[in-house]
């Protein structure tokens, strides 16, 4: 099949282009004497450049070159307006929806069901936790909780793969340049870290573990101790904190926790579906030991939920932990 | 309750759990125990499969003490089973296909991080084929959103950031208006689990109630799918992403993400919404039309690719059309044939990845055609399979993509007249189009050239040509002994209600 010399310039290749995703290629015609070959091997340069370097460069090359068209320059003037005008549509349309929809709060409402019913008047009875919301997301709706923190986990993972520093002279390097640009042992942010760092380690576990009595729970608490965590390192650099909180510490308290987490719920899951007892003791709602699985699960999810915020934190600031 | 039964949350929790010891695994371990874990879980699921369809109903799985409407419940009928069977077989010879390319493509310390991925990627495949609640689904379409963009960006250079970048925009597009219509479903009707919801909007339906919100809802949660699944006007971010991942993401992200999303929407418009609803709301004729567009236009940049890789990634486009297509027919018959093409373009376009990989291999890695030829003759098996999948996908008898387009010609005769004339013209045009560019392919690495591209010491790789040899013959089992499967489809369909 032949193709034409000048198919890159054809309106048609422009909005293909354009519909593809491929914005580099649409809009530029040769500045001066370039000839349209010399522009396709420009752009084919760009498509197989390797890395984002080369990439960068080789747009850079074709920018100098070229010139942009006409209608392009009257297509960038009017693209942010055109943008503008098409989201205050949708979010018109969407208004228009929700205005529709039944009154927030009103007691009419479908939402306002026999569901909602038993989670409230039975909750307590039925999973032991004073905290309603803690034992619909953990005990009724255990399922869904699991996928959400494995969504973290997931999350975790995810910024590994993107910034973790592997073994080598980069990683010693990036261990030395770690705040470069900041001041180390700053001595106004390592006294209060002194001071506040218990504190809020404390107040944490007191949100972990009374998640089934009070507001909390596990996600919120693990929040608190990671942002404990966040700070320690912070006020005296990854030296100290790695002798309580190092990689290897990371590693275990992630699997574990989740590990346990997943096994408790199949046998929840398991012993539920089969409609047996599953020998867990509810005791008395409001003791600080009682709402039988939802304690323990608290505690994992926190483990997760710390370990993870750290995670962030430090692979943002050195790629590694 | 047979044993089977617990076979169904057990494979979701053991991939959950298998990417837990994934992440303490060494690399190499890691993927002998993922590899261990997709056949069990393969082998699980086609026990269901096989149990399904001999009970004949569909059975609820509880999660826990408390029942749906308050607790969470897994449903499977034969279909789900079919369909879980299917992903799991798919993914487990995509990993082992792929195996040497995962070698060179992911640094040797962030290989555990690679199987991760796919650990949770299978247990939110089948999550999303076996839930029963919509919130439940909305959860797992999150993992499956980031699971996907890791597998993506696994391989470290700038293309593969730029896709993942781009796949990352678009897929959380769909995953932000999948949730505004999924709460705005939940304020109208109360409810969240599959079948409640559906008597609710029933009721609604019946009365004109709510009638703009559920409106929205219907537009909202189609276009968000579609997004999600690479629909023709938003495929954009979906050639750099196939194009430039490692071999096994790419036929994972190409036969089965996209796929696992397209099921939600079948099981949203059978078991949710209501399929006469649907079609009263003519979104069915808006996917129909997208699905035609997509059909042809995938099909003519598909023939101006000089790279195979981005071949097969435009004809996925074309591919995902004919889905569509068949989804907007409207109609049982329309629906059985969306579902079996899943099945036949999944199974095809994984084997089409997995052996362009061998290919390029021998190639000197390069992608394109001009130093693919005679690759056939140097990787015979790669050759013979990139051959069958070619074949398949425009449509030789004997072969999947074959009984998969006979089966969307039999759905739209019946269909309205308008559609039918559609619909068929662009099934016979769009086969020529396929045509041109996988018997163009097929040619070039048919086109004898003397074997000094091959490294000294090359060997292929016996996992490899394992993979190839089960994706021929899941080709071949797909096109001529197709009756069964859309028989169980159907079946399936029945189930559903």
């Amino acid at each position: 099949m032949k193709k034409r010399s000048d198919y890159r310039s054809t309106f048609y290749s422009r909005i293909e282009n354009f519909v593809n995703g491929r914005e580099e290629f649409l809009l530029y015609k040769p500045k001066g004497d370039l000839e349209a070959k010399q522009l396709e091997s420009l752009e084919a340069e760009l498509t197989e450049a390797a890395d984002l370097l080369e990439k960068r460069e080789a747009r850079q090359r074709l920018q100098d070159m070229t010139e942009p068209l006409d209608f392009l320059k009257k297509f960038h003037r009017h693209y942010g307006k055109i943008a503008a005008i098409i989201c205050v549509m949708l979010l018109i349309l969407l208004l228009v929806a929700v205005s529709w929809l039944p009154p927030f709060g009103h007691p009419d409402n479908p939402a306002e069901n026999e569901v909602i019913k038993r989670y409230i008047e039975k909750g307590e009875e039925e999973t032991g936790a004073v905290n309603i919301v803690t034992g619909l997301i953990l005990n009724y709706r255990g399922f869904d909780t699991m996928g959400e923190t494995h969504v973290l986990f997931i999350a975790a993972s995810c910024v590994m793969i993107l910034l973790l520093i592997a073994e080598g002279e980069e990683k010693k390097s990036s261990y030395a340049f770690d705040r470069y640009l900041e001041p180390k042992n700053d001595i106004i942010v390592q006294k209060v870290a002194n001071f506040l760092v218990p504190v809020v380690f404390v107040f944490g576990i007191y949100v972990i573990l009374n998640g089934h009595l009070s507001p909390g729970g596990g996600f919120s608490g693990g929040a608190i101790i990671g942002a404990g965590l966040i700070l320690y390192v912070s006020a005296f650099g990854f030296k100290k904190t790695g002798r309580f909180f190092n990689e290897h510490v990371y590693k275990v308290a992630k699997v574990s926790a989740l590990c346990f987490y997943v096994s408790c719920l199949s046998y929840y899951f398991y012993m539920g579906a089969h409609g047996l007892d599953n020998h867990i003791p509810l005791g008395t709602p409001g003791n600080i030991i009682s709402s039988g699985l939802i304690l323990f699960i608290n505690i994992f999810v926190g483990t997760e939920v710390a370990c993870t915020m750290y995670a962030f934190y430090a692979l943002f600031r050195k790629g590694g932990l | 309750m047979s044993f089977i039964e617990n076979f169904v949350p057990f494979s979701i929790i053991i991939c959950l759990g298998g990417g837990i010891i994934s992440s303490a695994l060494k690399g190499k371990t890691a993927r002998v125990f993922t590899v261990w874990l997709l056949l069990a879980v393969s082998i699980m699921n086609a026990c269901v499969l096989g149990y399904t369809v001999s009970i004949g109903h569909e059975f609820v799985y509880v999660m826990g003490r408390f029942p749906a409407p308050w607790g969470n419940e897994l449903r499977a009928g034969c279909l789900e089973g079919l369909i879980g069977t299917f992903f799991s077989v798919v993914m487990f010879l995509s990993v082992v296909g792929g195996i040497r390319g995962q070698n060179d493509d992911i640094p040797v310390d962030k290989m555990n991080l690679y199987f991760i991925m796919i650990n949770l990627m299978m247990s939110s495949l089948l999550a999303l084929v076996y839930t029963n609640d919509l919130f439940t689904a909305y959860v797992f379409v999150e993992i499956n959103t980031m699971a996907a963009c890791a597998l993506i960006m696994i391989r470290n250079n700038g293309h593969t950031l730029v896709a993942a970048t781009k796949y990352m925009i678009m897929s959380l597009l769909g995953s932000g208006l999948l949730l505004i219509g999924i709460s705005m479903l939940y304020t109208i009707t109360g409810q969240l689990l599959m079948p409640d919801i559906k008597n609710a909007v029933e009721e609604l339906a019946r009365t004109g109630e709510y009638a703009i919100p559920l409106t929205a809802v219907i537009g909202l949660i189609s276009v968000a799918l579609a997004i999600k699944s690479a629909l023709y006007p938003f495929h954009s971010w979906l050639p750099e992403a196939y194009g430039y991942a490692t071999a096994s993401s790419s036929a994972i992200l190409s036969s089965l993400v996209s796929k696992g999303y397209i099921f939600l929407l079948i099981k949203i418009f059978y078991r949710v919404i209501g399929m006469h609803v649907m079609v009263g709301h003519k979104i069915t004729n808006i996917l129909f039309v997208f699905g035609i567009i997509g059909m042809i236009m995938g099909s003519v940049t598909a023939i101006r690719q000089n790279d195979i890789r981005h071949l097969i990634a435009y004809s996925s486009i074309a591919q995902i059309g004919y889905i569509y297509m068949g989804i907007g027919l409207g109609s049982t018959a329309g629906m059985v044939a969306a579902i079996f093409h899943i099945m036949s373009h999944g199974a095809t376009k994984s084997m089409l990845f997995i052996a362009q990989r061998a290919l390029v291999e021998v190639s000197r890695g390069s992608k394109n055609f001009s130093d693919l030829k005679g690759s056939g003759f140097r990787h015979k098996l790669a050759g013979i399979a990139f051959t069958v999948g070619a074949f398949s996908m425009v449509g030789i008898p004997l072969l999947a993509g074959f009984t998969s387009k006979v089966y969307f010609a039999e759905a739209s005769v019946t269909a309205v007249h308008s559609k039918m004339w559609i619909a068929m013209i662009t099934l016979a045009i769009s086969t020529i189009l396929n045509a041109v560019y996988f018997i163009r392919a097929t040619i070039s690495i048919y086109t004898p050239r003397n074997m000094n591209y091959l490294l000294p010491g090359y060997r292929p790789s016996r996992n490899t040509a394992v993979a190839l040899v089960c994706f021929i013959a899941l080709n071949f089992f797909l096109g001529i002994l197709s009756y069964p499967i859309a028989y169980t489809i159907q079946t399936g369909l029945t189930v559903f209600g």
